[in-house]
C-alpha cells in the first residue's frame, strides 16, 4: 500500500490509443479518456505523452545469485536491476549456492525479495537434490511453503535421466506446478564451447550441436504427452526444436517455451572475437536460428520472452574462451533487445510485447497478481516504455552488480521510463527511486 | 604484415612469399659459421608457453637468439600460472617487463587473439599454437620445405597436390596448412575417418575424402597428422590397429607414390600407428629438414613483426645492416 496517488496522463495503453490511468492505494483506481482523470488532491501527475504503458514485465528465468555467489549479485541488486528494465516480477532460478532445493531456501530467497521490495521475487525450485538429476528434491515441501513455489527446475543443468524427468512431470501435477528443463543431453555438450557448425570448425572450439538440445525437447513433450503434465522448455535456441514445439503444441501437448533476448538479435559469429562475453548457454547460434526464434515468438509457438539474466563477475569474463564464465546480463537491456528484434521489424506490436513478458509468463508461473491487465482494481503493475528514446547500453552503469553484457555501446531502440509495482514507483524519469546509480 | 601472427588466414599470398623468401636468405646465412645476425638486439621477445612443447619452444628460442633477441621463457610449470594466475594478470607482467613480442602456446583457442586484442599488452603476438585452432608458424614451415622440394624454392605452390591425413578434427596444424596452402595456389585434400573430420569441413577450401588409397598416387605430398592413441577410448576409432590400417602411411602405400612425392610429418611421430618407421625413415621423408626450416621460418617471423622492413635478395649483410 502506498500513501501517493498518481495519475498517469497520455499514456498509450498497450501501444493503442492514449488514455489517464490513476494508481491509487495499489491498484489501478480509473482508466479514463486522456487529460479527464481526476487524482484528487495531492495526486502526482506524470506525463506520459508519447510513452507506452505495459503491464509490469515478468522474467520466468533470472539468477539472482544469491545465496552463494552475492560478488556476482544479490536478491536486491538483481531486483532494481529488474525493476531499471520495466520488470514488476522475477522467477529466480535454482542454481545458488546452496541450491533452492528444500523450503528453507527457497523461503530465504523469496524473503529478501520482499525486503529488497523492488520486483515480486518469485523463486525456482530445484527438481533433483543439488541439480545432481539424482533424487528428487522435495518439490512438495517447496509447493506449500511461504514461498508457494509452482516452477521446478534445475536450469543450468538438464534433467537428463528420462525416469526422474518422467517422475518429477508426474508428481508437481499434485500442485499444478511446472517443469522447467534446461534441454542439453550432457555427453553430447561434454566440455562445448560454441554453436556446433562451420564456423567452429574454423575458429577450433568444441561444438555444441542443435541435435543435443532438440533431442531433449522431443523426447519431454512425449514424456509430458504420455503422462499428461504440463513442461516448460526454457531458453529455446535453435530452428529444429521450434519445429519440434510447434509439433507438439499441434498434438495438444501441455508444453510452453521460452527464448532469450540474446538469441533474438545476436549470432555465432560474434564469437571470433574469442571474447567470452558472448559465452552463453546454450549457445548464441546461427543466423538462420535467429529468424526461426523470431518467427516462432511472432507466431505464439514460442510462448514468453525470458531474459536468463546470468551475472558474472569481471574476473570470470576478463579471460580466455574456454576459461569464461556462460551467461550474459539480461534484464536492463531485454525491452530494447524485444524492441528491435520484434518491433522494430514487425513482428510484434506492443499489446504482442504484453502477451510476452508479462501475460503468459504470469500464466505459466500460476503468479497470482502479476501479468494482469491494465484495467480498473487490477494490481497497479505497470512500467512507461518511451519507444522514441533510444538508449546506449554502458556496462558500468547498470544497476546489477555485475557488468558483463554483450550490449556494451550498442544502442536500443526504446527505454524504460518508470515502473510501478503495486502502485508504488520503483523507477521514475528512467532512474531507480530511491537508488545511487552504479552502486 | 599485420603486427601480430594469430592465424595463417593473417597472411596474404605477398605476405607468405614475402616470409618464405625472408627464410630462405636468413636460412643461407645461418649455414655459416657464426650463426648470429644483430637485428633484433636489444629487442626482447617472450616464450609463454602454457602447453608442454619443447620442440616449438626451442626452435622459437633458437630463431630469436640467431637475431641477438633476448629470450625470456615462460612456462606454466613451476611459475605463478600453475598457482592460478590469469592470462591477464601474466600478460600485464610481461608488459611491464617490456616484452616487444609474446609468443604464446596456449590450449585454449583463441588465446594468442584474446592476449592481442584484449589491450593487454603491447607488443606483437605470435601463435605458437592454441588448442584446438591454429599453428601458422608450423604451416609456414611446412610450405617452406614443400617449396624447396617442389617449386625449386621459389614463389608459390600452384597446383601442387597435398595429401593431409590423420586427426584433422583436433589438429591446429591441418587447420593452418589448408589455408596456408590454399593462399599459395595448393590443392589440398584431407582424409580422415568420418569422425575426425570437424562438422563443416565441407565449408573449407580443400578437398575431403574418407580413402587414403585414392588420394596417394597424384600426391606431390603426404602430410601425416600424430593421432591420439587416448582417442579411441572416445569411440573416434575403434583400435590403434584398425587405425593404423585404414590410415597409416606403411611401406606398401609408400610404394604408390610418385618418385618426387615427398612425406612430411609435423611430429611428434607415433611410429607404427600413423606412419610406419620405414617410411619416417626413409629418403622420402623430410621429417627432420622440417624441423631445421622451423628454426629459418620463425626467424622470418619475427624479423618481419619486430624489424618491419621489408628483405629482398642481398638486403642482409651478416652484421645485420640493411644495404
Amino acid at each position: 500500500m502506498t500513501d501517493t496517488t498518481y495519475v498517469v496522463r497520455h499514456a498509450r495503453v498497450l501501444g493503442g490509443d492514449a488514455a489517464d490511468l490513476v494508481l491509487r492505494d495499489g491498484r489501478v483506481a480509473d482508466v479514463a479518456a486522456a487529460g479527464s482523470a481526476d487524482g484528487g488532491a495531492g495526486a502526482v501527475e506524470i506525463d506520459a505523452t508519447g510513452l507506452v504503458a505495459l503491464p509490469g514485465l515478468v522474467d520466468l528465468h533470472t539468477h539472482l545469485r544469491e545465496p552463494g555467489r552475492e560478488d556476482a549479485e544479490t536478491v536486491e541488486s538483481g531486483s532494481r536491476a529488474a525493476a531499471a528494465g520495466g520488470f514488476t516480477a522475477v522467477f529466480a532460478m535454482a542454481n545458488t549456492d546452496p541450491v533452492a532445493d528444500t523450503a528453507g531456501t527457497v523461503e530465504q530467497v523469496y524473503r529478501l525479495g520482499r525486503e529488497a521490495g523492488y520486483v515480486d521475487v518469485q523463486p525456482v525450485g530445484a527438481v533433483t537434490v543439488g541439480l545432481r538429476g539424482e533424487t528428487l528434491a522435495e518439490l512438495g515441501a517447496m509447493a506449500t511453503s511461504a514461498a508457494t513455489v509452482r516452477v521446478f527446475s534445475d536450469d543450468g543443468k538438464c534433467v537428463s535421466d528420462a525416469v526422474i524427468m518422467r517422475r518429477a512431470l508426474e508428481y508437481v501435477k499434485a500442485f499444478d506446478g511446472v517443469i522447467a528443463q534446461h534441454a542439453q543431453e550432457p555427453r553430447l555438450t561434454e566440455d562445448a564451447q560454441m554453436n556446433e557448425g562451420d564456423l567452429s570448425g574454423v575458429l577450433g572450439l568444441r561444438g555444441w550441436p542443435a541435435v543435443a538440445e532438440e533431442a531433449i525437447i522431443a523426447r519431454d513433450v512425449l514424456l509430458s504427452e504420455h503422462v499428461g503434465s504440463r513442461l516448460h522448455v526454457c531458453h529455446v535456441s535453435t530452428a529444429g526444436s521450434v519445429e519440434i514445439i510447434r509439433w507438439a503444441k499441434s498434438r495438444g501437448i501441455d508444453v510452453t517455451a521460452e527464448v532469450t533476448p540474446h538469441h533474438l538479435l545476436l549470432t555465432e559469429e560474434l564469437v571470433r572475437s574469442y571474447d567470452p562475453l558472448f559465452k552463453v548457454n546454450p549457445p548464441l547460434r546461427s543466423e538462420r536460428d535467429v529468424q526461426a526464434l523470431r518467427e516462432a515468438l511472432a507466431d505464439g509457438t514460442i510462448d514468453v520472452v525470458a531474459t536468463d539474466h546470468a551475472p558474472h563477475p569481471v574476473e570470470d569474463k576478463d579471460c580466455e574462451w574456454s576459461a569464461g564464465a556462460m551467461g550474459m546480463l539480461g534484464l536492463e537491456t531485454a525491452i530494447g533487445v524485444v524492441a528491435e528484434a520484434m518491433v522494430s521489424t514487425g513482428l510484434l506490436d506492443w499489446a504482442g510485447v504484453a502477451e510476452r513478458m508479462s501475460f503468459a509468463p504470469a500464466r505459466i508461473g500460476r503468479l497470482d497478481g502479476q501479468g494482469r491487465p491494465l484495467a480498473v482494481g487490477e494490481p497497479a503493475n505497470l512500467t512507461l516504455i518511451d519507444p522514441s528514446a533510444g538508449r546506449t547500453v554502458d556496462p558500468f552503469g547498470l544497476q546489477s552488480r555485475s557488468h558483463n553484457t554483450p550490449y556494451a555501446g550498442r544502442t536500443l531502440p526504446v527505454s524504460v521510463v518508470a515502473t510501478f509495482l503495486r502502485g508504488r514507483a520503483t523507477v521514475l524519469d528512467g532512474a531507480v527511486v530511491g537508488a545511487v546509480v552504479g552502486a | 604484415m599485420n603486427r601480430h601472427l594469430l592465424s595463417a588466414a593473417d597472411l596474404d599470398r605477398d605476405d607468405a612469399i614475402l616470409v618464405l623468401d625472408t627464410a630462405a636468405e636468413l636460412a643461407s646465412l645461418t649455414d655459416r659459421a657464426v650463426k648470429k645476425l644483430p637485428t633484433l638486439r636489444g629487442r626482447t621477445v617472450v616464450n609463454l608457453f602454457y602447453e608442454d612443447s619443447t620442440r616449438t619452444r626451442i626452435s622459437f628460442e633458437a630463431a630469436a637468439k640467431r637475431l641477438s633477441a633476448d629470450v625470456i621463457n615462460f612456462s606454466a610449470k613451476g611459475s605463478s600460472v600453475s598457482k592460478g594466475e590469469s592470462l591477464k594478470d601474466t600478460a600485464l607482467t610481461l608488459e611491464a617487463m617490456g616484452a616487444d613480442a609474446v609468443v604464446i602456446r596456449h590450449s585454449s583457442s583463441g588465446a594468442p587473439h584474446r592476449l592481442a586484442h584484449s589491450g593487454w599488452i603491447g607488443g606483437s603476438v605470435v601463435n605458437a599454437g592454441d588448442g584446438t585452432h591454429e599453428h601458422p608458424t608450423q604451416s609456414l614451415l611446412d610450405a617452406f620445405t614443400m617449396r624447396r622440394h617442389l617449386a625449386g624454392g621459389k614463389g608459390d605452390l600452384e597446383g601442387r597436390r597435398v595429401t593431409i591425413v590423420g586427426d584433422v578434427l583436433h589438429s591446429r596444424v591441418a587447420r593452418s596448412n589448408v589455408l596456408l596452402l590454399d593462399t599459395l595456389g595448393a590443392e589440398v585434400t584431407l582424409v580422415a575417418p568420418p569422425t575426425l573430420l570437424p562438422v563443416g569441413v565441407e565449408s573449407w577450401p580443400c578437398q575431403v575424402s574418407y580413402d587414403l588409397d585414392a588420394h596417394l598416387k597424384d600426391a606431390d605430398a603426404v602430410m601425416m597428422l600424430r593421432v591420439q592413441r587416448e582417442r579411441m577410448n572416445a569411440s573416434f576409432f575403434p583400435s590403434a590397429r584398425e587405425y593404423s590400417r585404414r590410415y597409416g602411411l606403411d611401406a606398401q602405400r609408400m610404394a604408390m607414390l610418385q618418385d618426387h612425392t615427398i612425406v612430411m610429418h609435423p611430429g611428434p611421430m607415433n611410429r607404427g600407428m600413423e606412419i610406419a618407421a620405414e617410411v619416417a625413415d626413409s629418403t622420402r621423408s623430410v621429417i627432420v629438414e622440417q624441423v631445421s626450416n622451423g628454426v629459418s621460418i620463425r626467424m622470418a617471423v619475427l624479423y618481419l613483426l619486430l624489424g618491419g622492413a621489408q628483405l629482398g635478395t642481398g638486403d642482409i649483410t651478416t652484421d645485420g645492416t640493411e644495404a
